[in-house]
Parts: C-alpha cells; sequence; structure tokens
C-alpha cells in the first residue's frame, strides 16, 4: 500500500495504482480530467495530455519532486508522493493549453454534432477553455466516412485519444482500422476498402471521447438531453445484455453500453444489443439511470429535486441580483452545481 | 592538432574493406574484450572513461548499461540507432559510410558486455546506401569469424541485423524506434518502463548512438583511464562535430572535447572562418533543436568565460544564455541570414515530423508554422510574436517525447535572443500593408 496526498488529501492505495486512480478513490473536483485513459481498456492513456499533474514530491525514499508535469493516468504512486492537481497553477495553466491545442482544429460543430451533452471535450472547454480562439488559420478537415454500416466516422472532430483502436485490439479478433499519416494529419481509417464489421465494433462509439464516430442508427434523431436514459437487460448469448436505453416517449432512439461516474464503460455490449433491438418490449426495464457524469445530460429533469439545495442556490442568486456580491465572485447556476452529488 | 580517435584511418584507401581496417589495428576491442576481460569488466571500462551518449541528450553511457536488468531471465538486446535525422547532423553517415568496421567493432565489443546475443542497427530510411554497406561489412565480419556462433573460439555468440526506417525522425526517439523495429507504427512510448528493463520485445534494452558505440573501440583498446584524459572535466573524449553552414570549410571534424567554440569557428584546421569576409551572426551549436545563441554569447558566456565544445560550457546559463552540445551539428549563420527564415524552415520540419501522439505537439507544430509563415510572408502583426513565445511555452515540457521540446526549444530562442527580427518582421508587414 502507498501513501500519498492530492492536493492536501490523503488516500491511500495499492502499489501500481496510477495517480489518476488514486484521485478517483477522492473523488469530486480534484480528479484529472481523461481524455484517452480508459480503465476498461489496457494501455490507454499518456496521449492527451490533459491529466497533466505536478509531482511535488516523488515519495517519501526520494522527495525529490518530478522534472516535468506528469501523466497521472500512467504514472504510478509512491509512498509520501505528493500530487498537485487543482491546487497548482502550473498544471491548470499547461490545461488550459492542452484545451486550446485541442480546440484548435476541432470544427466547434457542436450545435449539430450527435455528442454534444455527453461530450468530454465539450465539458472540458467549458472548464478550462477560453471563450475565444487565437487561432486565425483555416483547421484542418477531412470527409466524413462509413466505416461500417452502423458508424459513421467524423475525422474532423476526432482527437487521436487511440481509444477506439484499442477496442478493436482487446475486443475483437481483428483489427481493420488504425491510425494513418502523423503529425495534425494523422487520421483514423481503415485499410483500403475494408468495412469495420465485428459483434463488438459499437463499442468505438461509446468510447469515443468526441464526436468523431457515432452511431448511424441514432445520427440526428434527437439532442442527447431530450432523450431518457433507462437502464435495462436482456439475455444476450455474446454480452452482458446490460445496457442504457435512450428513450423518448415510449420509442428506443438508441441503446448503449452503462458508463460509469468517470464516463467508462466497464462491460461492453454486443452490436446485437446496440442495433437490433429498438423495441421496448425486447428489454427488461430496470428504472432510470442515473448520470453521474458532470455533463449536460446529468442535469436530469427527472431526477429527484434536492429542495434545501435549490433553496441555497435561490439566494445565492438573489445576493448577485441584489447588488450584494459581484457576478464575477460566483459561477453561474449550471456550473456551481456539484453534479455527482445532486442526483439525490 | 587535436586527437584522433574515430577518424584516424579515415583517408587511409580501402579501410570500408575488413583487411585493410584489420591491418590497421581493426578488431582490436573485440579480441581484448573476449579473451582477456570480463563482460562487466568492459562496462567498467567504459563508465571509467566517463563516455557521454553522443546522440543528444548526453547521458553517461557506463551508466546507461550497468541499469540493464540483468536479473531478467529474457533475451537482452544492444540496438544502435543510426536514424540520424537531426537536421544539421550528419556525422555517423560519414563514420558508417567511410569507416564501416568501426561500428561493427564497436556493437560486437558492447554486446558482449551487455550479454546481448543478437543486435541490431536502426538506420533511416534515406541511408539506404548506407545500410548496403553496412550490410558488406556485416557479411566480411562472419566470414572471419568475429560475428556468429563462437566469436574467436570463444563461447561468445552474436548475430547482428541491420534494420532500415522508413523516413521518419520521430524513429530516432528511442522508443520510437524500438517500436518501429517491432514492426510497429514509430509512437513513442510512455516512459517508464525505461528500455532497460523493457525495451525491444518487452525485453532489457540498450540504445545507443552509433558514435558512442564507436567510441568504445578506443575505449576498450587503451583503456577508461586513459580515454577520461582527453577533454575537460565531465565531457571527456573525442566527438564528432558536422560543421554546416556559412563557413569555409563545412564538414565533419573529429574534435577534442573542449576545443574553444571560437577555435572551432575560425582556425583552419576545423571551419575555416565565416564565408565571403562575412561576420558571424548566430550559431546552432548541437542540431536543429537546440537553442540559437548570438555571436557575443556563443564566443563567450555570460559570465565572459571564453565557451568551450564541452557538455557543460555550452551549456552554461541555461537556456536563458546557454545551449546544449546535442549531437553536435554546428549549424553556423552568417551576418546575412535571416533568424526568422532560419526558423520557419525548422518549424515546418518539426510540424511535418510530429508522430501526432499527443495533443500540444501535433497540433502546436503546426500552429507554430503557421504564425511563422505570416512573418515570412510579410502578414505579421505585432500580436504574434508574444503568441508564438506562448504556444512554445504550452508545447515544452508537456509532451510524451522530447520532439515537443526540440520543436518548442528553437522558437523560444530566437525570440529570446532575436526579438528585433521578429519586430522588423512586423514592422515590414506594415510597410507591405500601406503599398
Amino acid at each position: 500500500m502507498a501513501k500519498l496526498t492530492i492536493d492536501g488529501i490523503e488516500v491511500e492505495v495499492p502499489d501500481g495504482t496510477t495517480i489518476l486512480n488514486a484521485a478517483r478513490q477522492i473523488g469530486g473536483k480534484i480528479v484529472p480530467p481523461a481524455m484517452c485513459y480508459y480503465s476498461s481498456l489496457k494501455e490507454t492513456g499518456g496521449k492527451c495530455r490533459v491529466c497533466l499533474v505536478k509531482v511535488a514530491q516523488g515519495s517519501a525514499k526520494d522527495p525529490r519532486p518530478m522534472p516535468k508535469l506528469v501523466a497521472s493516468c500512467r504514472t504510478p504512486v509512491a509512498d509520501g508522493m505528493v500530487v498537485q492537481n487543482i491546487t497548482s497553477p502550473d498544471v491548470l495553466e499547461a490545461r488550459k493549453g492542452v484545451v486550446e491545442m485541442l480546440l484548435i482544429n476541432h470544427p466547434l460543430d457542436c450545435p449539430i454534432c450527435d455528442q454534444a451533452g455527453e461530450c468530454d471535450l465539450q465539458n472540458l472547454s467549458y472548464e478550462h477553455g477560453l471563450s475565444t480562439s487565437r487561432y486565425e488559420f483555416e483547421r484542418r478537415t477531412f470527409e466524413k466516412i462509413d466505416i461500417g454500416d452502423k458508424i459513421k466516422l467524423h475525422m474532423t472532430r476526432c482527437i487521436l485519444c487511440y481509444r477506439c483502436v484499442f477496442v478493436a485490439n482487446q475486443l475483437t479478433k481483428e483489427r481493420v482500422h488504425g491510425v494513418l499519416d502523423r503529425g495534425d494529419r494523422a487520421e483514423i481509417s481503415t485499410y483500403i476498402q475494408k468495412a469495420v464489421d465485428n459483434d463488438f465494433s459499437g463499442n468505438m462509439i461509446d468510447v469515443c471521447p468526441v464526436g468523431a464516430l457515432t452511431d448511424r442508427t441514432f445520427r440526428f434523431k434527437s439532442r442527447v438531453w431530450f432523450t431518457k436514459p433507462m437502464d435495462a437487460h436482456r439475455n444476450c448469448s455474446k454480452c452482458s445484455g446490460k445496457v442504457v436505453l435512450w428513450m423518448k416517449g415510449d420509442d428506443v432512439l438508441r441503446v448503449t453500453g452503462r458508463k460509469d461516474q468517470h464516463g467508462e464503460v466497464k462491460e461492453f455490449i454486443c452490436n446485437e444489443c446496440r442495433f437490433e433491438h429498438k423495441n421496448i418490449n425486447d428489454w427488461t426495464v430496470e428504472g432510470p439511470r442515473h448520470i453521474d457524469h458532470h455533463s449536460v445530460i446529468s442535469q436530469n429533469h427527472y431526477e429527484k429535486i434536492d429542495l434545501i439545495k435549490l433553496k441555497k442556490e435561490v439566494e445565492r442568486q438573489l445576493e448577485f441580483q441584489s447588488g450584494k456580491k459581484h457576478l464575477t465572485e460566483g459561477n453561474g447556476l449550471t456550473q456551481t452545481d456539484n453534479h455527482e452529488n445532486n442526483q439525490g | 592538432m587535436g586527437r584522433k580517435l574515430l577518424l584516424e584511418h579515415i583517408n587511409e584507401p580501402g579501410i570500408q574493406t575488413f583487411e585493410v581496417y584489420r591491418k590497421k589495428g581493426g578488431y582490436a576491442s573485440v579480441e581484448k574484450a573476449l579473451k582477456t576481460m570480463k563482460p562487466d569488466d568492459v562496462t567498467e571500462e567504459v563508465k571509467k572513461s566517463g563516455l557521454r551518449g553522443r546522440g543528444g541528450a548526453g547521458f553517461p553511457t557506463g551508466m546507461k548499461w550497468s541499469f540493464i536488468d540483468k536479473k531478467s531471465e529474457k533475451p537482452r538486446y544492444l540496438v544502435c540507432n543510426a536514424d540520424e535525422s537531426e537536421p544539421g547532423t550528419f556525422k555517423d553517415r560519414y563514420l558508417m559510410e567511410k569507416i564501416p568496421h568501426a561500428l561493427i567493432e564497436g556493437m560486437i565489443t558492447s554486446s558482449y558486455a551487455l550479454g546481448a546475443k543478437t543486435s541490431y542497427i536502426y538506420i533511416r530510411g534515406e541511408y539506404m546506401y548506407v545500410a548496403m554497406i553496412l550490410e558488406k561489412a556485416i557479411e566480411e565480419a562472419y566470414a572471419k569469424g568475429f560475428l556468429g556462433k563462437n566469436i574467436l573460439g570463444t563461447d561468445y555468440s552474436l548475430d547482428l541485423y541491420v534494420h532500415a526506417g522508413a523516413g521518419a525522425y520521430i524513429c530516432g526517439e528511442e522508443t520510437a524506434l524500438l517500436e518501429s523495429l517491432e514492426g510497429k507504427r514509430g509512437n513513442p512510448r510512455l516512459k517508464p518502463p525505461f528500455p532497460a528493463v523493457a525495451g525491444l520485445y518487452a525485453c532489457p534494452t540498450v540504445v545507443n548512438n552509433v558514435e558512442t558505440i564507436a567510441a568504445v573501440v578506443p575505449i576498450v583498446n587503451m583503456g577508461g583511464d586513459e580515454y577520461s584524459k582527453i577533454g575537460v572535466g565531465k565531457s571527456t573524449g573525442t566527438k564528432l562535430i558536422s560543421a554546416s553552414g556559412h563557413i569555409n570549410k563545412p564538414g565533419v571534424y573529429e574534435i577534442e572535447l573542449g576545443v574553444p567554440v571560437e577555435e572551432f569557428i575560425y582556425s583552419e584546421e576545423y571551419c575555416g572562418g565565416i564565408w565571403k569576409g562575412r561576420k558571424l551572426k548566430a550559431v546552432i551549436a548541437g542540431g536543429s533543436s537546440v537553442p540559437i545563441l548570438p555571436t557575443d554569447l556563443i564566443l563567450k558566456t555570460a559570465k565572459g568565460e571564453p565557451r568551450l565544445m564541452t557538455y557543460e560550457s555550452l551549456a552554461d546559463g541555461g537556456f536563458a544564455t546557454g545551449t546544449m552540445l546535442g549531437s553536435g551539428g554546428f549549424i553556423v549563420l552568417d551576418e546575412t541570414a535571416s533568424v526568422v527564415e532560419n526558423l520557419y524552415t525548422f518549424a515546418r520540419f518539426y510540424h511535418h515530423e510530429s508522430c501526432g501522439q499527443c495533443s500540444p505537439c501535433r497540433e502546436g507544430t503546426g500552429w507554430m508554422e503557421k504564425i511563422l509563415h505570416r512573418f515570412r510572408d510579410g502578414h505579421a502583426k505585432k500580436e504574434d510574436i508574444d503568441l508564438l513565445w506562448d504556444v512554445q511555452r504550452k508545447i515544452e515540457g508537456n509532451t510524451i517525447c522530447p520532439l515537443g521540446d526540440a520543436a518548442a526549444w528553437p522558437v523560444a530562442s530566437a525570440i529570446r535572443h532575436f526579438r528585433k527580427e521578429f519586430e522588423e518582421a512586423v514592422m515590414n508587414s506594415l510597410e507591405l500593408a500601406h503599398v
């Protein structure tokens, strides 16, 4: 076991745990964001650099600080380690830089993107980005392509997290897509004239942190926040059959895996469950899904309302209105909520 | 005249062939090591010699060797990094092309020290003709019993292979090189684990530069102590410098570490002064990625001491007023050269060569190139200087591998020391706009 502190909070975790996972045990605001790391896929992480943290003290034995910021998702903890995330201005500055880099070639087409509302990049740019861009050049673009009959690849939106490549490596027998070219010309693509066609390819959509891979059976059907997530299951010979149905009225608009509070699917589902059973009668519905991840869909209108909290919030707003407090002293209504705790 | 350890026989006719090389004392280190020394003794000599990695980082070679995981039961590998791609650096090519057996000999002796049974030379794709030369030399070494089973009748066996890359700068980064050698896309790996623990095929591996491995030959022959007497302080031995740019005699020079920079630039033995009778403006002392320094800072340190061609002296003053010896790619700019133009060329290179794996480098290198393009084409604004500074700062230190740093440092140093030129470019842009 190793004892360490992250932003001054002590936590004890087994040796070999990464800083990110140690932070996730503490939870709350000190958890570094992660765009490429995915706990249920091996070897992911280290690429997007949004989870950079400062190691102010390497370990009890060797208290020297690490010379550079490190990727918390791939750096193992050590006993006596002192980690700074949101308490380090260097980290916040670097993260802001990374978010800016991720956005310079991103199309920012959220208004027409299916991922909007449950997009990690969208969340990240609200939290760390600028409202304007300093990038004044033409953005790099790619043609949209269908990789397989169920998945649309919108490469222009991709942040090259490589998660979908790991899905194909680790969940399927044969990987037929990968990364071509290099630098900012690098793109996800299939081998010549190959289509991604296997029983678990749909998980590529679930792991995509942005709207680069979208479900062709759901494209443009609805904004995600207008759909109601319901936990459901069915007997499936290929997978666990445990899914989330995204419903509008009695219609099942899309089926996805169940994402945890960090937006990660732990039990991957098969394509039959995902694409073939869009009928409510095929499923045993368990009840409304708690969306823990701090995305706009977690502001679920049918969740239980915390009256005490709401009262406090109204009081706060009144303070602003009456001029006791200036608006710059507080955040907006949607951002002040601790979304992980307001789910009742 | 400085001592020559690597290039002593370079002008000998036929030195490319085994016979002539052997006649000139070649392969003596293999005989000495295999017949009279234990593997650890060889490592010990290298440690004593103070030899530091010649590929750019300058890490002590003996220490790197001693990190190799000897407890592991997996096979160990020695990989020679011949993916010499740093703009301004061409010393390894010269060595391999002219005197290939020096590298082969170094590979055998070093592999013996590390206990490697299979070793690789990873050579850049553009050096295909050099790869052919090496292949031929290896063939000769096999035929003479210096490679293969039971070398020189001892129970040490070694197989040596040449593997050509496909033309990517990033594959000169040691972990990307290993990925590429394994047949994968050349993306750098996250460290730890370091190659000494899990390198090629997840086995303990040492990756060394061509010149480093070639330097093991004189070290074993003359002894580590003797070798360490050459040079100054912690910069021991000789170093190949690829001198290029606006000088009278561009080329590869073997220097004893410690030669004053001024002597290196102006003496007839080396660069022979600035061409066309012009004045020196700036030097990029260690390959494109190290900070550029203006005349006053390259000839003398900020403290006013003469700057020497050593790891320490060139780094004196940190990045504020110093630079790095790097790989020894010594690029000289005369008074007519444009630092902005030169920087644009480098930025374009790093943009082209970024692997695209991690965000700051993938996006930032392209951004920097585009901003610099504006300076070059006369569309730059005053704010662009600070923007450029900020972009490089967001890249440096935040990437997986040092390519991000390599792209950021030239930009940072050019703005630091030649801000005036950027401002002039902005003024010119304004004038152009008024026309």
